[in-house]
């Protein structure tokens, strides 16, 4: 036998476990076709709303050194019916649409615009850090929660991923929230509320004052979730928060995560990095003799 | 303390001084060993702070050590660059992307407006032995500039400049591509590098590349991070700021957005409306 990457995250199936994290590069179809030919198992799409969205004006992103990175580009995106045009020439490459709303009409009045299409799963986005009333705002009030999942998946066959953040309330309890909604799976977690200060002009140097933290310096909390999650609810994981190297992808999936997603680094390592992960994470399987993603899955809750 | 700079994170200058190009273009100077070195074709997040970040191509400067940006007061964002003053900060982030490959040999530069800085920049690499012709475009006469500095930078080379004004108000009247056209018929390049409008650049490429002429253009989108992650200035399967923003130009007529359409800052699809 030899390792295979192939995984399963509940009722959605990739051929490695390696995912293009929302907000990242997703607004082309000819991107989101060469980063999944660059080797990713999937792509989510920048979180999409009702309407077209500018975003802040910038700064809306930059290193904090250590490979940390800010950012509050403020869910930029051409709006669910200009997306839906993009969304249409899609034949092959498997893409989560990531959706973001104030309630559950938001989200039902998007996903009847999104019918019959070449979608592999929905994330609903509960955790962006720094936009009124979206994200986190929602995130933060398991009730709502509930009743947008439900919601959702009371009109759409379609698998839903509730993506968790760090917010104000227990995310437990949203994910809890989203679970008996009848959440597929969990992507955790989104960036962290942050800022920063130039102290030669005395300013906040985000156009949005204050964005979300990414990249190394959020990994052992992002593992910390995974690993919390997994040993609380029965429910599949994707791991998000990060994540840079095969071995990063390896912890999360030890901490309970069935894929990864990929973000920040894609700077620094640009798209051969899902390929990367990929060989090194099938070079640790042969050399543990392990010979698939699940059989990996949460083993350190053994210890 | 430059070798502990983090390039990804705005770094403050302050203006040294202002140079007038235009009634509405200026440049502005500033002391940054980093920025003065960048390569032709290569760009800066620049701050402003309380008003915004913009991508802006790095001006060449006079005095070593000193780099500068150019910009049209247009929107608010670049009208609140255009009017900053003297001892006034700006942050800037970069130096990004690819630059131009500058061939041997006979070579021809075509801008317009503000396209004009990363050729300012490449003229600043050529070598004796290129021969330059250097096409600028603009509108109307006091719309032209440059055209001293031009001069100043090629006075070890062989060169011609040739200034065209839509209004014919002072050098040839029409468009630069009308003399791009008639150049290569007389003339052999071995390079033509080009910066501008969009429609502008388009028109340069199909003459070029239907004469087998390597050339090569500055591709500008809108930019929000610069560093290939927020997808902002996607343009089909390439990223502005990571793969250009200097592309071939046989490579971007095979593209179906160049020259069509550009994307908005919600990244929908916007059609170009208007002929060259």
């Amino acid at each position: 036998m030899t390792p295979n990457l192939f995984t399963r995250i509940g009722p959605i199936s990739i051929n490695n476990p390696t995912i293009l994290a929302s907000g990242i590069l997703g607004i082309s179809i000819n991107v989101f076709n060469r980063i999944y030919e660059s080797g990713a198992g999937a792509v989510v799409t920048k979180s999409i709303s009702v309407l077209p969205s500018d975003g802040y004006d910038g700064p809306n992103m930059f290193s904090i050194g250590d490979q940390g990175w800010l950012n509050a580009i403020g869910l930029s995106n051409p709006g669910v019916d200009n997306f839906s045009k993009i969304l249409k020439q899609n034949k092959k490459i498997p893409i989560v649409v990531s959706l973001v709303g104030s309630n559950e009409h938001d989200f039902v009045n998007m996903i009847q615009k999104l019918r019959n299409m070449q979608i592999l799963a929905y994330e609903i986005n509960l955790s962006c850090p720094h936009v009124e009333k979206v994200g986190l705002d929602v995130g933060d009030d398991p009730d709502l929660v509930y009743r947008i999942i439900k919601n959702i998946d009371s009109i759409t066959e379609v698998p839903i991923i509730a993506k968790v953040g760090l917010g104000s309330t227990n995310y437990l309890d949203t994910v809890r929230a989203a679970c008996d909604g009848g959440a597929d799976a969990i992507t955790a977690i989104n960036t962290l509320r942050a800022m920063s200060i130039d102290i030669e002009t005395m300013r906040p140097i985000l156009g949005n004052k204050i964005g979300g933290l990414s990249g190394k310096p959020i990994k052992t909390i992002a593992v910390r979730c995974v690993y919390e999650i997994s040993s609380k609810y029965d429910i599949p994981i994707i791991g998000c928060g990060g994540i840079s190297s095969w071995q990063d992808a390896i912890e999360f999936i030890l901490a309970g995560a069935s894929a990864v997603q990929i973000g920040s680094i894609i700077n620094y390592k640009w798209l051969k990095i899902f390929s990367d992960i990929n060989d090194g994470i099938i070079k640790y399987m042969s050399k543990k003799k392990i010979y698939s993603i699940g059989e990996m899955v949460g083993i350190s809750k053994r210890f | 303390m430059e070798f502990l700079r983090d390039f990804n994170k705005p770094h403050t200058c302050k203006i040294e001084y202002i140079i007038n190009e235009t009634p509405t273009v200026r440049t502005f100077v500033f002391s940054d060993t980093i920025m003065s070195k960048s390569l032709p074709g290569q760009f800066a997040m620049v701050w402003i702070p309380g008003i915004n970040e913009l991508p802006m191509s790095i001006m060449v400067s006079n005095e070593k050590n000193k780099a500068a940006f150019t910009v049209r007061k247009r929107g608010i964002n670049s009208t609140a660059l255009y009017n900053l003053k003297p001892g006034q900060n700006i942050g800037v982030r970069g130096p990004y992307g690819n630059n131009f490959n500058i061939k041997n040999g006979n070579i021809l530069l075509v801008g317009g407006g503000t396209g004009l800085v990363p050729l300012m920049r490449l003229l600043k690499f050529v070598t004796p032995s290129n021969n330059v012709k250097l096409i600028i475009g603009a509108s109307t006469q006091n719309e032209v500039f440059f055209e001293n500095l031009a001069k100043i930078l090629l006075k070890n080379n062989v060169h011609d400049i040739i200034i065209t004004t839509i209004d014919g108000s002072y050098g040839r009247k029409g468009l630069v591509t009308d003399v791009v056209s008639e150049l290569l018929n007389t003339t052999k390049f071995n390079g033509i590098y080009t910066c501008g409008p969009e429609l502008m650049m388009f028109h340069t490429i199909k003459l070029a590349v239907s004469k087998k002429v390597f050339i090569q253009a500055s591709v500008e989108r809108i930019m929000k991070c610069g560093i290939g992650i927020c997808g902002s200035c996607s343009m089909n399967e390439n990223l502005i700021c990571k793969d250009g923003t200097v592309f071939n130009g046989n490579y971007l007529l095979e593209n179906n957005e160049f020259g069509f359409s550009y994307r908005d800052k919600s990244g929908s699809i916007i059609k170009y409306t208007s002929k060259v």
